[in-house]
């Protein structure tokens, strides 16, 4: 089928408008980035007249940024690997066997995931606070509140995918494993997830940007001790300066490994969706 | 990403004639064995969705103010006193949610219907093969793998009103305007969230419908050119019509994750959105967390959520009973 000539331009059309509109925030975020501060703060300009790297130095030292990375590496990572262990045994129970109240859950799961975050916010806001009141166990402003929190917020997608990677592989391969007498765990371990390896990887890094990138609940329940980078980089506003230059570079910085992460397995994501959604 | 609704598991339900072979054999090893791998799945969810779920509506019920909240069993239960003081749309607190309802709904409608435009666009541009076209696939994914933060923070950057891009552009370069308008506070607050929010999810919609333009067979395309069809007509008679299930799924997920958005407006006007621009997320928010009244923020929510409710009700009973017809 060839393209006709119009087809041709509106292509190139529809492409240029719609690269512009994606690239020219990220080009001045990478831009302004490298300006010193009184270049970002006297009138825009396309170019950086005289560039530089310092704020990719000072942006360290103007807010506790190192403090703010290693609490969103270490709760983004731990909340990804823990919601991916679970999500694999529940996806392995919803895609082989058939149970009383499987498609209950199913629902619920999923529908969780389409409720208002603020619904969730105040009541469990309460629970942390009183729990840790009543019984010690911090969980208000602590990093442990927030794994607990982000694993679950990962986990009906999480789920949901896996179960579409799990019922895409042969159920002969489970029965070849079980002639073999491998128990249902063996079968798992040993049958189903070395075929679903890139369902997996693609989950979790789902899972860690879930993580990286929430604001509401980070912004209530952390403390300056537990604070992620979701509301540590609104600290580069003070009262006497906005230091637009670090705050790109900041967001520069934090941004590469998820872009990179979900650019590298975009075609996982879709070969899910095409699993999942559009069957 | 959380693509998510009830639509893949009752398609499966459905009756397929003719494909038995696709429901998995039973081999029950103990009834038990899928409950106990369900079971950190379900723990979690009960903890953190469904038990704070119901807490927050017997929430809804307490007069739980500033003086009872660090010890809430002290609270007194005043019934539906919540929603009569913020749902009364005589009252001056009803009022101002009537109103951040209708910039919601103005919000997410018009959010949703450019995000599928330009999804659309770009997954057909991007259906045939030419050069460049991986590169540009990843390029247009990156607005949505951005940290929202990152993205938000560099449009406030772009709208702001002396030093930012927008104006620079508008006013310096073009000279289309004399003064520098404000794009942060006022009237113009409401377009930027609007395109800040288009430019982050539209990627989303690009993804899902360039995974189900995969699924459709090219040769109904050339059956289509063969008998004539021109490019509007192939897009109206092929295109659309294969990408139904998809459009309906996407559609009401990006209403409703819009409709909830509060990260935007919170990143965008740094927690304090002007009322042009107060969604209803950020609204019970500020209501809650600046009178520390989490009884009536309560209410509101439950309120949402059973609006929500409703309305994705209606709108699956529909486009159901819709696809019925057509069956």
């Amino acid at each position: 089928m060839r393209e006709t000539a119009g087809e041709r331009w509106g292509r190139r059309i529809v492409l240029t408008l719609l690269t512009l509109f994606v690239v020219i925030p990220l080009y001045v975020m990478v831009t302004s980035a490298a300006k010193p501060l009184q270049d970002v703060q006297n009138g825009f300009t396309w170019w950086p007249s005289r560039p530089t790297l310092q704020p990719f130095v000072d942006m360290w030292s103007t807010v506790p940024l190192a403090r703010y990375l290693v609490n969103s590496l270490v709760v983004s990572s731990i909340a990804a690997v823990c919601s991916v262990a679970v999500a694999i045994f529940a996806a392995f129970a919803v895609s082989r066997y058939r149970f009383r109240g499987r498609g209950v859950f199913s629902v619920t799961v999923l529908s969780t995931q389409m409720f208002p975050g603020i619904l969730f916010l105040l009541p469990l806001f309460l629970i942390y606070v009183n729990l840790g009141n009543a019984t010690g166990i911090e969980l208000y402003a602590s990093r442990t509140g927030l794994v607990i929190t982000y694993l679950t917020f990962s986990l009906p997608f999480s789920i949901w995918m896996l179960v579409g990677y799990f019922d895409s592989i042969p159920r002969g391969l489970d029965e070849a494993a079980q002639v073999d007498g491998a128990g249902p765990l063996r079968t798992l371990f040993q049958v189903i997830l070395p075929a679903a390896v890139p369902g997996v990887v693609a989950v979790t890094v789902y899972a860690f940007m879930t993580a990286w990138g929430e604001v509401l609940f980070a912004s209530v329940m952390t403390d300056e001790g537990s604070r992620t980078l979701a509301v540590g980089l609104q600290g580069y506003s003070t009262q006497f300066n906005v230091y637009w230059n670090q705050i790109m570079a900041a967001s520069l910085v934090v941004s590469i490994p998820v872009v990179v992460g979900f650019l590298a397995l975009q075609r996982y994501f879709v070969a899910g969706l095409t699993a999942g959604a559009v069957k | 990403m959380a693509t998510s609704t009830t639509a893949p598991d009752a398609g499966r339900r459905e009756p397929r004639a003719g494909t038995p072979a696709r429901e998995p054999a039973r081999r029950p090893r103990g009834p038990l064995l899928p409950y106990l791998l369900l079971a950190p799945a379900i723990v979690l969810e009960l903890a953190v969705h469904v038990i704070p779920m119901v807490v927050g509506v017997w929430m809804s019920l307490l007069e739980l103010t500033q003086f009872h909240i660090r010890d809430w069993s002290t609270a007194p239960f005043v019934g539906w006193e919540n929603y009569r003081a913020t749902l009364d749309i005589n009252s001056a607190a009803g009022k101002e949610l009537l109103h951040s309802f209708w910039i919601t709904l103005a919000y997410s409608l018009l959010s949703v219907g450019f995000a599928w435009l330009l999804g659309i666009s770009a997954a057909v541009v991007l259906q045939r093969p030419f050069r460049g076209r991986a590169l540009l696939r990843a390029l247009f994914l990156t607005p949505y793998a951005l940290p929202v933060y990152a993205a938000v923070i560099t449009w406030s950057f772009l709208l702001q009103r002396d030093t930012g891009l927008v104006n620079h552009v508008l006013v310096d370069q073009l000279g289309l305007l004399n003064e520098r308008p404000f794009w942060l506070i006022g009237d113009n607050s409401f377009w930027s969230l609007l395109v800040v929010s288009v430019w982050r999810n539209w990627p989303f919609a690009f993804l899902c419908l360039m995974a189900g333009l995969q699924n459709v067979p090219g040769e109904l395309y050339e059956a289509a050119a063969i008998d004539g069809a021109g490019f509007w007509r192939r897009l109206r008679s092929v295109t659309l019509p294969m990408l139904r299930p998809v459009n309906l799924v996407l559609l009401l997920v990006l209403f409703l994750w819009t409709f909830n958005d509060f990260n935007t407006p919170f990143v965008l006007f740094g927690g304090s959105a002007p009322e042009q621009a107060d969604l209803i997320s950020i609204h019970i928010y500020r209501s809650s967390f600046k009178t520390w009244d989490f009884g009536s923020g309560s209410a509101m929510s439950v309120a949402l959520l059973l609006f929500l409710l409703v309305v994705s009700a209606v709108y699956l009973l529909i486009t159901n009973r819709r696809r019925d017809d057509h069956a």
